[in-house]
C-alpha cells in the first residue's frame, strides 16, 4: 500500500541530493542537498518499516539525531570559512592541493 | 677449588677493577682528590700484589703438577664449544701474577710522584688499575677465549694510555697506530683459536694440550698454521718484526706508562702466549724456528736502531723491541725457563730504566717549564752531566745498565746467557741455530754500546741544557727513587732466582716451571753442552758485553755534542740508522697509502657514495618522490571532484555488490 510510490519519491530525491552536491557550487546549498540525501533515506526507512517492522521507523530517529549533530558542525565550519574567505563557495575551498 | 689459600685468586683482579671503578666514578665526581685517588690507585696494587705473595705461596705448598683451575661461571655456552669463566693456577701463572702485582705497584708508586701536577690524574690511576685488571686476567686465564678478554682489554688500555695527552695530534695518532697495528695480529689469533677449537674441540688449555699430541699430526701442516697465526698475534702484542713499529710511538704516553705497559707487563704476553703453548709450539718445529728467528731477527734490528735515536724513551723503546726479541729467542729455542727468566729480569731492569728515564724527563720538563723554554725535555742533546745533578737516578740506572748489557753477576747476565747457551745448543742439530745465536751474541754487543751510549750523553759530559735552566735540575722525590731503588735491587739480584747448576745454583725458576715445560721438552732434540763449553760461551758473552761498554766509552765523545737545535743532520749510514731503516716510509708507501687510496678512491667515492647512498639509499627516496609526482593529479583539490569520485565508487560497488 503506497509502497511504490513512497519508495520512487525517496529515490528521487536522493537522486536530486546527489546531483545537488555533484553539481552545485554554494556550500550551503551542498549543504542541504546532503540533508535532502539523508531525508529520502528516512523516507525508504518509513516506507519499508510497514512491511519489515519497526526497526527502520527507530531508526530514522537515529538518523535524524546524527543529521542534526551534522548540521551543528556543518553549519559551523561553513560559517567559519566564511569568516576566513568571505565566501562560501566550494570553487575557492582548495586548500589541500597547495 | 683446593681450601687453600690459592682460592683467593679472583681478589687480585678483583681489587684492579674496584680501583678501576673508584677512581674512574673519581673522574666525575672529584678529579682533584689527589690523596684519595693515590691511595686507591696504589693502594689496590699493593693489596693485590699481596694476595699474589699468598697465592703463591700456597701454590707452592700444594706442590702441584697439574694447573688448578677455579670455574666461575658458565661463559660461551655454544653446542660443543663450552667456554667458562676460568682462571688457571699454575707455575706460569704464578710467575706472571707477582711480576705484574709487583712491578705494577712500584710503577704505581712512581707514578704519584711524576704525574703530581697533570690534571688527569684520576683518569690516568682509573686506566692504570684498569689495565693491570686485564692483564691479571690474560695471565689468569684458564683458556684462550678467556685470556683473549684479557690480551684485548690490556691493548684498549695501551691505546687509552699512548693517547693518554690526546690534545696532541701525535699522541692521538699513535695510540690508533698501536691499537690498528695489535688488529692485524689479533686476527692472527682468533683464527689461530678457531683451528684449535676445529682439531682438538676445545679452547681451555688443559683440554687443548691434553688433545693436542693425538689430535694433531706433528709438524704437519694444521699445527703449524696454528702456531704461525698464534706467533702472528705476538708480534703485534710484543714488538717483534714485522709489526714492531708502533712500540717506539707509543712513547707519546707518560713514561710511567711506557714501563708498566710498554717495558714490563702487557708486551711480555705474546712471549707468555709462547710459552703458555710451549706444547703446540714443540709440535711444530718450523713454526718454533719462526719465532726464534724472527726473536733474533728482531733483536738485532731493532738494536741497530736504537743506537741513533736522541730521545731517551726511544733508545729504551727500541731496546726492549730488541730484549723481547731475546725472549722469543728463548721460547722459540724451547727454553721456556730462560725465555720467562728474561722475562722477568727485562720487567725489572727496564722498568728501572724507563723510570728512570722518567725521573730524567721530569728533572728536565721542570727546568725548561720554569724558564718557558720549548726545548725538547726528552732529547739527549739537550742533557748531560745529570749525574751531578740526579746522583741517585744516574747510579740506579748504571745499574739496570750493566744489567741489560749483560755483566756478571747482575740479572740479566744470567737470564741472557742462559737463552743464547739454549740456542748454541741447539746448533748441533741444526745449524741455522747458531745463525740465531750469532744474531743475539751481535744484538748483546750493540745492547752494550748503545746503552752506555744513552748513558754517556744523558748523565756524563758537560751539561748542554742551557745556563738559565741548569740550576733549576734536582733529584725526583723520594716516592719516585724509593721505587727506582727497589728496581735497582732487583735489576741486581735478580739473578738469584735462577743460578744455574753451572755456578753450583739451584736453577730454581727452571725447576720450578718444570711441569709446564716438561710435555714439550720431551718432544725437542735432547741437547748437552760440556761444561768447557759453556764457560767458552761465557766467555764470550762477557767479552761481547764488555767491548760494547769500553767501546761506547773509548769512541763517543759526549764533550763534542751540541744541543739539539744546533746539531748538524747525520750523514750515510748512521742517517739510515737515524730513520730506523726508513720502514715506516716503507711501510706508509707499501700498505698504508695504498690502502687509504683504495678506501678513498673506491670504497669512499665509489661504493660508499654511488652505490650505497646514491642508488640504493638516494634511490629508494626518488622512487618514492616519481610515483607520488605521476599520481599527483588525482588530488585536485576541489571537493566536488572528491564527491564525484566517491559517488562513482559507490555507484561502482554497487553495481558489484548487485550484480
Amino acid at each position: 500500500m503506497l509502497l511504490s510510490p513512497a519508495l520512487a519519491i525517496s529515490a528521487v530525491l536522493f537522486t536530486l541530493g546527489v546531483a545537488g552536491v555533484l553539481l552545485r557550487r554554494n556550500a550551503i546549498v551542498v549543504f542541504m542537498c546532503v540533508e535532502l540525501m539523508l531525508n529520502a533515506v528516512n523516507l525508504t526507512f518509513v516506507a519499508l518499516a510497514q512491511r519489515l517492522g519497526m526497526g527502520g521507523q527507530i531508526f530514522v530517529f537515529f538518523v535524524m539525531a546524527v543529521a542534526a549533530a551534522e548540521a551543528g558542525v556543518g553549519l559551523a565550519i561553513i560559517l567559519a570559512v566564511f569568516r576566513h574567505k568571505q565566501s562560501v563557495g566550494l570553487q575557492n575551498m582548495n586548500l589541500l592541493k597547495d | 677449588m683446593t681450601g687453600t689459600a690459592v682460592d683467593l685468586i679472583w681478589i687480585a683482579p678483583a681489587l684492579a677493577l674496584l680501583g678501576f671503578v673508584l677512581n674512574g666514578a673519581l673522574v666525575f665526581v672529584r678529579p682533584t682528590a689527589r690523596t684519595l685517588v693515590s691511595v686507591i690507585g696504589t693502594g689496590v696494587l699493593l693489596a693485590a700484589f699481596a694476595v699474589a705473595i699468598v697465592v703463591a705461596r700456597a701454590f707452592a705448598g700444594l706442590h702441584a703438577e697439574a694447573p688448578v683451575v677455579f670455574r666461575y661461571w658458565s661463559w660461551i655456552p655454544v653446542g660443543t664449544l663450552q667456554v667458562d669463566l676460568a682462571f688457571q693456577i699454575d707455575q706460569l701463572s704464578v710467575v706472571m701474577l707477582l711480576v705484574v702485582t709487583g712491578v705494577g705497584s712500584l710503577i704505581h708508586l712512581f707514578s704519584i710522584g711524576y704525574m703530581k701536577d697533570d690534571p688527569g690524574y684520576a683518569r690516568f690511576f682509573a686506566y692504570l688499575n684498569l689495565f693491570v685488571f686485564f692483564m691479571l686476567v690474560l695471565v689468569l686465564g684458564a683458556s684462550f677465549p678467556v685470556m683473549f678478554v684479557g690480551w684485548e682489554g690490556v691493548g684498549l688500555c695501551s691505546y687509552l694510555l699512548i693517547g693518554f695527552w690526546f690534545t696532541v695530534q701525535v699522541n692521538a695518532d699513535a695510540g690508533r697506530k698501536a691499537f690498528i697495528m695489535n688488529r692485524i695480529g689479533d686476527v692472527g689469533f682468533m683464527l689461530a683459536m678457531f683451528m684449535i677449537f676445529w682439531t682438538t674441540g676445545s679452547l681451555d688449555f688443559e683440554t687443548v694440550f691434553a688433545h693436542a699430541p693425538a689430535a694433531l699430526v706433528p709438524a704437519g701442516g694444521a699445527i703449524t698454521a696454528i702456531t704461525l697465526l698464534l706467533f702472528l698475534g705476538c708480534t703485534g702484542k710484543s714488538a717483534q718484526i714485522p709489526l714492531y713499529t708502533w712500540l717506539p710511538d707509543a712513547m707519546a704516553g707518560p713514561t710511567p706508562v711506557s714501563a708498566l705497559i710498554h717495558a714490563a707487563t702487557m708486551v711480555t704476553a705474546g712471549v707468555y702466549l709462547v710459552a703458555r703453548c710451549n706444547l703446540l709450539f714443540a709440535l711444530a718445529p718450523v713454526s718454533s724456528a719462526v719465532v726464534a728467528g724472527v726473536g733474533a731477527l728482531t733483536a738485532l734490528f731493532a738494536a741497530t736502531i736504537a743506537l741513533k735515536q736522541w730521545d731517551i724513551k726511544r733508545v729504551l723503546a727500541y731496546s726492549t723491541i730488541s730484549q723481547l726479541g731475546y725472549m722469543f729467542l728463548g721460547v722459540g729455542t724451547g727454553a721456556i725457563g730462560a725465555g720467562i727468566f728474561h722475562l722477568t729480569t727485562h720487567a725489572f731492569f727496564k722498568a728501572l730504566l724507563f723510570l728512570g728515564s722518567g725521573s730524567v724527563i721530569h728533572a728536565m720538563h721542570h727546568a725548561y717549564h720554569s724558564t718557558h723554554s720549548h726545548d725538547d725535555a726528552q732529547d739527549m742533546r739537550n742533557m748531560g752531566g745529570l749525574a751531578r745533578y740526579m746522583p741517585w737516578t744516574a747510579g740506579l740506572m748504571w745499574v739496570a745498565t750493566l744489567a741489560i748489557a749483560g755483566v756478571p753477576p747482575l740479572s740479566g747476565f744470567f737470564s741472557k746467557d742462559a737463552i743464547l747457551t739454549a740456542a748454541f745448543a741447539r746448533g748441533s742439530g741444526n745449524p741455522v741455530w747458531l745463525v740465531f745465536w750469532v744474531l743475539g751474541l751481535a744484538a748483546a754487543l750493540l745492547t752494550a754500546f748503545y746503552m752506555t751510549r744513552l748513558m754517556l750523553y744523558t748523565f756524563h759530559g758537560p751539561n748542554r741544557t742551557g745556563e738559565n735552566e741548569r740550576s733549576h735540575l734536582h733529584e725526583a722525590p723520594w716516592i719516585m727513587t724509593g721505587p727506582l731503588l727497589v728496581l735497582g735491587i732487583l735489576s741486581a739480584a735478580g739473578g738469584l732466582l735462577n743460578i744455574p747448576e753451572l755456578y753450583h745454583g739451584t736453577a730454581r725458576l727452571d725447576h720450578w716451571l718444570e711441569p709446564i715445560v716438561q710435555p714439550s721438552a720431551a718432544l725437542l732434540p735432547q741437547t748437552h753442552l760440556s761444561h768447557t763449553t759453556e764457560w767458552v760461551l761465557i766467555g764470550i758473552a762477557v767479552a761481547v758485553a764488555a767491548l760494547g761498554i769500553v767501546g761506547a766509552w773509548r769512541l763517543l765523545k759526549p764533550e763534542a755534542l751540541v744541543s739539539a737545535l744546533q746539531s748538524p743532520k747525520e750523514r750515510g749510514f748512521a742517517r739510515i740508522l737515524r730513520n730506523k731503516w726508513y720502514v715506516d716510509e716503507i711501510y706508509d708507501a707499501l700498505i698504508v697509502r695504498p690502502l687509504l687510496w683504495v678506501s678513498t678512491a673506491l670504497f669512499w667515492k665509489r661504493v660508499d657514495q654511488q652505490l650505497i647512498d646514491g642508488a640504493t639509499v638516494n634511490g629508494v627516496a626518488r622512487g618514492a618522490r616519481a610515483l607520488g609526482w605521476a599520481n599527483r593529479w588525482l588530488q585536485t583539490g576541489q571537493v566536488g571532484v572528491y564527491v564525484a569520485v566517491f559517488v562513482a565508487g559507490v555507484l561502482l560497488i554497487i553495481w558489484r555488490a548487485v550484480g
